[in-house]
C-alpha cells in the first residue's frame, strides 16, 4: 500500500502521509478521551455524558461551574505544557541528532527553572505580591531557558559538538544550576519556598484560565513555527556534511531552532514547571508509530506529549486521592526507566 | 601523566602537610564566621570552658561544624576515588551517579511517612538507598551492547539521579510540614548539626575509611583491567562487592550527616591522581584530607557570601565543581 497520498488543490499541492494523519486522528481521540474522564473526576464525580454536555453548556449549572471553572483550565495547561515539552525535545533530539537529548538532561528546564525562582524573588514585595505583571514570567523562563541552552552547546562545543558531551555538560549544569536556584529559595520569601517545590516537580494544580490563555499563543505558534520549518530539521538530521551540501546554513538554523526549542520548554515551565522526561519520551513514541519525518514527527509527538501530562495530572489527583501527587513524579517514574530502556538499546 | 609528587620520602611529608593543614582549616572554621571570635577565645573555649556567649557558640556549633565538616569531605571525597578507580570513569562520584540522591530519597520517605526520627534509623535507611542506588546503577551501566562503559554508567547515574530528584521532590510537596524539616538539609549543610550526630556515624564512617585503605591495594591491580587482575589470581566480583559496600558507607553515612554535598566526590580525586599517580594506596589518603580541606574551605566561604545569611555548603560545593566538572566532560570519557 502506498504510505502517501498527494493532496492538490489548484496550485498548491502537499503530500500527506496516511499514516500520520491516521496516527493523529488516534492520539487526538485518546487525549480527548483522558480530558473527559479526567474532567469528571475528583470529589465530584461526574458520569463522562454529563462532562460533555456541560462542556458545551447544556449540562447542570454545579456540573457545568466545575467542569468548566475549576477543572477544564487545569486539563488545558496539562495538555499545552506537554504538547510543548514534547515539541520541544523532538527539536532538540533533531538538531543534536542523539535520542538522549531531552530539555531537562540539557539543563534547559533547570535554567528555565532558575529564572523563574529568581523572578519570583526579585519582583515580590515584603507582602508576597508580584511587583509586576505575571505576563512576564513566560519572558523570564525563556530567557533562562535560551540562556542555559547556548551556554550548554557553547561549552560542549570544541570544534564541534558531539551528542555525549552536550549530555555530560548538561548534567553537570543542571548540578550547578540547581544551586543556583537552592540559594535563591533560601533567600526568597519563605512562603516561596513550599510554592516552589511543588512547581519544580511540575504540577498543574491551581491552574487558572488566566494562565491558560497566556501559554495558549506562545505554545501553539511556537509548535507551529517548528511544524513550518520542519523541513530544516529533516535536512539537519542528515548530518552537518549533507545539510551544508544540500545549501542549508547549519550553524545558523541550529542555533534559532535551539531558540525556538528553548522558548517552547521556557513557556511549558514558565506554568507548570519541569515536568520531566515528557520532552525525552514523547518524540521517541512518536518516531515509532509515524517515523523520523518531522512533518509527522512534530504534531504526533506534541500531542503524545499533552497525551503523558495529562494522564500523569489525572492519575495523581486521583489515584491516591484527598492527597494529591504532582504530574512531575508520574512523568519521571515512566520516564527514567524508559531512558535506561533506550540507553540499553542503543549500540554505541 | 606528569606527577607533581614523585619519591614515597615527599608523599610521606605530604600527608603531614594535609594534615597540618586539616587542623588549621579545622580551628580557621571555629574562629570566624558571623561572630568573630579570635584564636585564644576558641582556645580557651576547649580548655577552660567559662560558658560565655562565645565559647557557647565555638563549642556547640562551630567545633561539632568543623568536625563534621571535615568527616563528610573525607568520605566524600574517598567514595569518589573508590567509584572512579572502580569503574575507570572519570565522572564517577557518589552525587553523579545518583548515590546521594538515592540516599536522600530514602530519608525523606522515612521522615515524611514512616515517621522516623532517630539518627541512627536515618543513617540505616540512607545506606539501604544508597546500597540500592548503586547496585541498579550498576547493573543498568552494564547491560547492553558493549557491555560496562564509562558513558553508559554515567548516563544511566545521572538519569537514576533526575528521577529520585523528582521523586524527593514530589515527597515534599506533599508533605510541607517535612519540607521545612529536611529543605536545608537536602541542599547539602554541615550547619547546625550536633556532634552527637557524628559521634554516632562515626563507626560506620571509620569502617569505611578503613576498608578504602584496605581495598586500595588489590585496586590497583584491578585498575591494570580485569584480565590481568584475574590472571594475577585476585577475585575480582569480590574486591568489586566490597569496595561497593564501602562506597555505600561512606556516601550514605555522609548524606546522613549532611545531605547530598555534590561534587567533592568528582574534583577530588582527579586533584589528588595529578597529585600523586596512580597508585590508590596514595590516592586515597590524599583525597581524603583533599576532600576535608575543599569542604572545611567551602564551609567558611558558604558563612561569607551573602552576609549575615548563610549559604549551604552543598551549594558552595556545586559552583566550585561545576567548571571543573566542565573541563573533565570536555576532556573526554576515556581517560581517567
Amino acid at each position: 500500500m502506498n504510505r502517501y497520498t498527494p493532496l492538490r488543490w489548484k496550485r498548491v499541492s502537499l503530500l500527506v502521509d496516511k499514516k500520520a494523519v491516521a496516527a493523529l486522528g488516534a492520539f487526538l481521540l485518546l487525549v480527548a478521551g483522558v480530558a473527559i474522564l479526567s474532567l469528571g473526576s475528583g470529589d465530584m464525580s461526574i458520569p463522562p455524558a454529563e462532562v460533555v454536555k456541560a462542556l458545551f453548556g447544556a449540562g447542570e449549572g454545579m456540573h457545568e461551574l466545575v467542569v468548566r471553572s475549576f477543572r477544564l483550565p487545569r486539563i488545558l495547561l496539562a495538555l499545552l505544557a506537554g504538547m510543548a515539552l514534547a515539541a520541544s525535545g523532538a527539536v532538540l533530539q533533531g538538531i543534536i541528532r542523539n535520542p538522549l537529548a531531552s530539555p531537562d538532561l540539557m539543563g534547559i528546564t533547570g535554567g528555565a527553572s532558575l529564572a523563574v525562582v529568581t523572578f519570583l524573588t526579585v519582583f515580590s514585595d515584603r507582602a508576597n505580591a508580584l511587583t509586576v505583571s505575571i505576563q512576564w514570567l513566560p519572558l523570564a523562563a525563556f530567557l533562562g531557558a535560551f540562556l542555559m541552552g547556548t551556554i550548554v552547546y557553547a561549552l560542549a562545543w570544541k570544534g564541534g559538538v558531539t551528542p555525549l558531551r552536550l549530555v555530560l555538560i548538561g548534567i553537570g549544569l543542571t548540578h550547578a544550576v540547581q544551586a543556583l536556584t537552592t540559594i535563591m529559595i533560601l533567600f526568597g520569601p519563605i512562603y516561596l519556598a513550599t510554592q516552589v517545590h511543588i512547581w519544580t516537580t511540575g504540577s498543574v494544580n491551581g491552574a487558572n484560565w488566566n494562565q491558560v490563555t497566556t501559554l495558549l499563543p506562545w505554545a501553539l505558534l511556537l509548535i507551529a513555527w517548528i511544524w513550518i520549518s520542519a523541513r530544516h530539521l529533516n535536512i539537519q538530521e542528515l548530518g552537518d556534511a549533507i545539510a551544508g551540501g544540500v545549501g542549508s546554513r547549519v550553524q545558523r538554523e541550529r542555533l534559532f531552532l535551539l531558540a525556538v526549542s528553548s522558548a517552547l520548554a521556557g513557556s511549558a515551565v514558565a506554568f507548570v514547571g519541569g515536568i520531566g522526561f515528557v520532552g525525552l519520551m514523547a518524540p521517541h513514541i512518536g518516531r515509532r508509530i509515524v517515523g523520523s519525518s518531522y512533518g509527522a514527527l512534530v504534531p504526533v509527538s506534541a500531542l503524545i506529549g499533552g497525551f503523558l501530562v495529562l494522564g500523569a495530572d489525572w492519575i495523581g489527583r486521583t489515584a491516591f486521592s484527598p492527597m494529591e501527587v504532582p504530574a512531575g513524579v508520574f512523568t519521571s517514574a515512566i520516564g527514567a526507566p524508559y531512558f535506561i530502556y533506550l540507553l540499553l538499546r542503543t549500540r554505541n | 601523566m606528569s606527577v607533581l609528587i614523585k619519591t614515597t620520602r615527599q608523599k610521606a611529608a605530604g600527608i603531614a602537610v594535609g594534615i597540618l593543614l586539616v587542623i588549621l582549616f579545622a580551628g580557621c572554621s571555629a574562629v570566624y564566621g558571623y561572630t568573630e571570635v579570635g584564636w585564644k577565645t576558641a582556645l580557651d573555649a576547649l580548655t577552660a570552658f567559662d560558658g560565655s556567649k562565645e565559647h557557647i557558640i565555638v563549642l556547640k556549633n562551630r567545633v561539632p561544624r568543623a568536625l563534621i565538616g571535615a568527616a563528610v569531605g573525607m568520605s566524600l571525597a574517598i567514595a569518589g576515588a573508590l567509584l572512579q578507580g572502580l569503574t575507570r570513569n572519570p565522572l564517577a562520584s557518589p552525587d553523579i551517579f545518583g548515590i546521594n540522591a538515592g540516599a536522600g530519597f530514602a530519608i525523606v520517605l522515612s521522615a515524611a511517612f514512616f515517621s522516623v526520627s532517630s539518627i541512627h534509623q536515618f543513617a540505616w535507611v540512607a545506606f539501604l538507598g544508597a546500597a540500592c542506588t548503586t547496585v541498579i546503577v550498576y547493573l543498568l551501566g552494564g547491560v547492553g551492547a558493549g557491555g560496562l562503559t564509562p558513558v553508559k554508567l554515567t548516563l544511566a547515574g545521572a538519569s537514576m539521579w533526575l528521577l529520585f530528584a523528582s521523586l524527593t521532590q514530589g515527597m515534599l510537596a506533599l508533605n510541607e510540614r517535612a519540607l521545612e524539616e529536611v529543605m536545608f538539609w537536602l541542599a547539602g549543610s554541615v550547619e547546625g548539626r550536633k556532634l552527637e550526630v557524628l559521634t554516632s556515624l562515626l563507626p560506620y564512617l571509620a569502617a569505611g575509611w578503613l576498608g578504602a585503605l584496605m581495598i586500595s591495594g588489590p585496586l590497583n591491580v584491578l585498575l591494570m583491567g580485569e584480565d590481568v587482575a584475574a590472571s594475577l589470581g585476585q577475585r575480582i566480583l569480590i574486591v568489586k562487592i566490597f569496595a561497593g559496600v564501602v562506597v555505600v558507607l561512606l556516601a550514605g553515612g555522609s548524606v546522613a550527616i549532611a545531605g547530598p554535598v555534590g561534587f567533592v566526590g568528582v574534583v577530588i580525586p582527579h586533584v589528588a591522581r595529578s597529585l600523586v599517580g596512580m597508585d590508590h594506596r596514595w590516592v586515597i589518603p590524599y583525597s581524603a584530607l583533599l576532600g576535608a580541606i575543599l569542604l572545611l574551605l567551602a564551609d567558611i566561604g558558604a558563612r561569607y557570601i551573602i552576609m549575615p545569611n548563610e549559604v549551604p555548603v552543598g551549594v558552595m560545593t556545586a559552583l566550585i565543581g561545576t567548571p571543573f566538572f566542565v573541563y573533565i566532560a570536555r576532556r573526554g570519557l576515556n581517560r581517567l
